[in-house]
């Protein structure tokens, strides 16, 4: 695969104004000089996107990655450096953008559409693909001004998609609409994905980064921390992001710096012994060795679990009071007791974190640190075990013949309407 | 893209054939921004990475000739632009497109009052001569009006989304052009109800002369629309300096009453003070326009028996007067590039100034 976007010492400089002087009666007083405190938003950033790669950028607000990705769309101009990129280009930093509330969806079709780079004849043969994509069937001769704040994004997702751009730019706008649009949004970034376009998408959501990214980097202040697969990436981004450890210009430290490190993390089960996997049903214990260098009141225990696909099967309620926890110095270990683990086959794996009452500081956090595997005798399928109870009721007569449910099903059940049919 | 230069990718980065399994996307509209489609066991395939594809480099130089290329590519927008901005104007008024003719004319009214009637000018046909130099100063300052916000109230779009941002300037003059061509409409009909003949010879001039009207307004229209996100004191400036731009220019009065009378060509300071009016880039289009609708160069007019000649242009060939239309186009295209470097200048920071 060849290189999609090359990033080669990318540096950007905003002026922070102390005060914005724009009029000319201001600027003649100051002597034509504005105080400014220069401020890098990017500093010699360097980075190679594959052809073909989704490629996560996380950061925290400010960090520069929307800053990264409007000069990488040629919005911003990078005050030193060169970004080279190969194909065709869309960026989706806004959805709508520069839509004329005045004009129906029709004219805001092909007004978006060419602002994004497409002909005129290009919007023409793409056009009914758009208003399908969006729903917009009935309303496309209607003014935007009318539509719904639904329907007004919806638009402008289906035009953005529909530029079938080689390399796509977005900015945190993958959750638009309702649940039915958003994955055929999903649907549509994963065509990219098979049909070899690159993808850049900027997120704060870790989940998305893991789910869709094949790589991802994560930014600070300006700069880069480092590159690397979806889950490591995301290890040092939550680190940064809480302030633990000694990142490079973050700016933790101090008090909650490290009071607490995670030691070794273990899943023990009702077969830990004669097997390595589990069996949907039986007991599962984490445990994790907790060092503390200091007392902490009201510190509180969060864990998560990840299926195989990187899909966040399960994350603790953090208000659950049965989390807190008073911790003495010296630390010892926590305890997550699920005294049944109502999963099917797969292998989960478990992260575990320590944080403060407030949520303002995380002590420490291991992202995916062990794993636990599931085997299911039966032939239920999926991912969740449940139990329905099936009973079957005569349409007259009212007599019920209860089937009860011995273990898991198979799928689901389709409402058995005909009286003939006998359910085993 | 708006920024940077486009070169063929280097063929050492293209790397070998093999499309990668399972890629079977049949590329629609493959434009000239479009990857290559190889041909592969009878079904075209897009294939990532083979393709001579274009390189866009984002850095902070200003390339005209890039911009140039970037703006003829996106002239399918521009007309877009052009069509939006007029389909906003008009939407939600009773009158609509009828705004464009009545505004001009209700203005040519006004004019032809105080000068006819209570200025008693006596220049038969005024009306025609005061149109044919309105259509001209219109279309100009139509457009550098509008021009110094419209990059500032499309801010929305500047912000997020990469297109050449030239065009919204551009917009407008093409928004003036439209406009222009209503009233011109309006022109000929006045001129068939009076009875006017043009300067049939001269008329071949004025499509010359609007193209470079055009341009010379493309390149103030690009000059304003940056230089007012930077300094808002523009907008403010630019309708106080097209005021006097306006009376500097022969439109409600005559060039011959300056220039041609015989105080004017016995006064040593008027007669080299034409040079520097002439400098006036629009003088010369108006000039033209008027010589060729008005079709007369002088008129005379009887009071108490006695008859004086009024000149009111020069007597200039079809020639002079293309000379003159040829030296503000070329003028007017250099201003047009030197705008355009400036726009490319002041653009990389829209983002963060509005």
């Amino acid at each position: 695969m060849g290189v999609a976007i090359e990033v080669r010492d990318i540096s950007k400089q905003f002026k922070l104004y102390n005060e914005r002087y724009t009029s000319l009666k201001e600027r003649v007083i100051h002597g034509g000089k504005m105080p400014y405190t220069p401020f890098w938003a990017l500093q010699d950033v360097n980075v190679d996107i594959n052809e073909g790669e989704t490629f996560g950028i996380l950061g925290r607000n400010g960090c520069g990655k929307s800053t990264l990705l409007k000069c990488v769309a040629g919005i911003l101009k990078p005050t030193s450096g060169e970004i080279r990129v190969r194909g065709s280009l869309a960026a989706m930093l806004e959805l709508g953008a520069g839509f004329q509330p005045e004009l129906s969806g029709r004219d805001n079709i092909f007004l978006n559409g060419s602002l994004l780079g497409l002909s005129r004849a290009e919007i023409e043969k793409r056009f009914d693909d758009i208003v399908a994509f969006a729903e917009l069937e009935q309303f496309i001769d209607n003014q935007v001004k009318f539509y719904s704040s639904g329907m007004y994004v919806r638009l402008g997702f289906a035009v953005a998609v529909n530029v079938e751009p080689d390399v796509l730019l977005v900015d945190e706008v993958l959750a638009v609409g309702d649940a039915a649009f958003q994955r055929k949004c999903l649907d549509h970034v994963k065509r990219f994905q098979r049909e070899g376009r690159t993808i850049v998408v900027v997120s704060h959501g870790t989940d998305t980064i893991r789910q869709n990214c094949s790589r991802a980097m994560v930014m600070n202040h300006g700069k880069v921390i480092t590159v690397d697969e979806p889950g490591e990436a995301i290890r040092v981004y939550l680190a940064d992001l809480l302030g633990v450890g000694t990142l490079e210009g973050s700016e933790s430290g101090g008090i909650e710096g490290n009071v607490f490190h995670i030691g070794t993390v273990q899943a023990e089960h009702g077969g830990s012994g004669a097997r390595d996997h589990l069996y949907p049903g039986e007991s599962l214990t984490i445990t994790a060795e907790l060092d503390a260098l200091a007392p902490v009141p009201s510190a509180i225990a969060t864990i998560a679990i990840h299926d195989d696909k990187n899909e966040l099967v399960f994350a603790s309620d953090p208000d659950d009071p049965g989390c807190q926890m008073d911790v003495p110095v010296g630390g010892g270990q926590i305890r997550f007791e699920f005294p049944e683990v109502p999963l099917l086959d797969g292998t989960y794996s478990v992260s575990v974190g320590i944080r403060s009452l407030t949520e303002t500081a995380v002590f420490d956090w291991k992202d995916q640190v062990t794993q636990f595997e599931v085997a299911n005798p039966g032939r239920a399928t999926g991912r969740v075990r449940l139990l329905p109870a099936v009973s079957f009721r005569h349409r007259s007569t009212g007599h019920t013949g209860e089937v009860p449910a011995v273990g898991p099903m198979v799928g689901g059940i389709s409402g058995a309407p005909v009286a003939e049919n006998i359910i085993s | 893209m708006s920024v940077g230069a486009v070169e063929p990718a280097p063929p050492g980065s293209s790397h070998d054939g093999n499309p990668p399994a399972g890629l079977d996307h049949h590329r629609l509209g493959d434009g000239e921004a479009g990857g290559e489609a190889v041909a592969i066991g009878g079904s075209t395939r897009f294939v990532p990475g083979t393709s001579n594809r274009q390189v866009t480099i984002v850095n902070g130089k200003v390339e005209l000739r890039q911009r140039l290329k970037d703006l003829w590519r996106n002239r399918d927008l521009l007309i877009l632009l052009i069509r939006t901005e007029l389909k906003v104007k008009y939407k939600n008024s009773v009158l609509g497109y009828l705004w464009s003719m009545l505004n001009p004319a209700l203005v040519l009214a006004i004019y032809y009052m105080v000068f006819k009637i209570i200025a008693r000018n006596h220049q038969p046909n005024f009306a025609i001569w005061l149109f044919a130099g309105l259509l001209v100063w219109n279309l100009f300052n139509n457009a550098a009006m509008s021009s110094t916000t419209v990059v500032v109230g499309k801010a929305g779009i500047v912000k997020k989304v990469a297109f050449p941002r030239e065009l919204l300037a551009l917009s407008v003059a093409g928004v003036a052009l439209v406009l222009f061509a209503i009233q011109v409409v309006v022109l000929v009909l006045a001129m068939l109800i009076f009875g006017v003949h043009p300067a049939y010879e001269y008329l071949a001039l004025l499509p010359l002369g609007l193209v470079a009207l055009l341009v010379f307004t493309g390149a103030v229209s690009i000059f304003l629309s940056a230089v007012n996100v930077y300094l808002r004191d523009t907008q403010h400036l630019t309708e106080v300096l097209l005021m006097a731009w306006f009376w500097g220019t022969c439109i409600v009065y005559t060039y011959g009453q300056i220039f041609l009378s015989g105080f004017s060509k016995s006064h040593p300071i008027l007669k080299w003070g034409q040079y520097v009016y002439l400098l006036n880039p629009i003088t010369p289009i108006v000039m033209t326009f008027q010589r060729a609708i008005y079709g007369k160069t002088q008129y005379s007019y009887t009071s108490n028996h006695v008859t004086t000649i009024y000149h009111v242009l020069p007597t200039w060939g079809v020639g002079t007067f293309a000379a003159l239309l040829g030296v503000v186009l070329v003028v007017s295209l250099g201003l047009f590039f030197l705008s355009l470097i400036v726009f490319g200048r002041l653009e990389g920071n829209f983002a963060e100034e509005l």
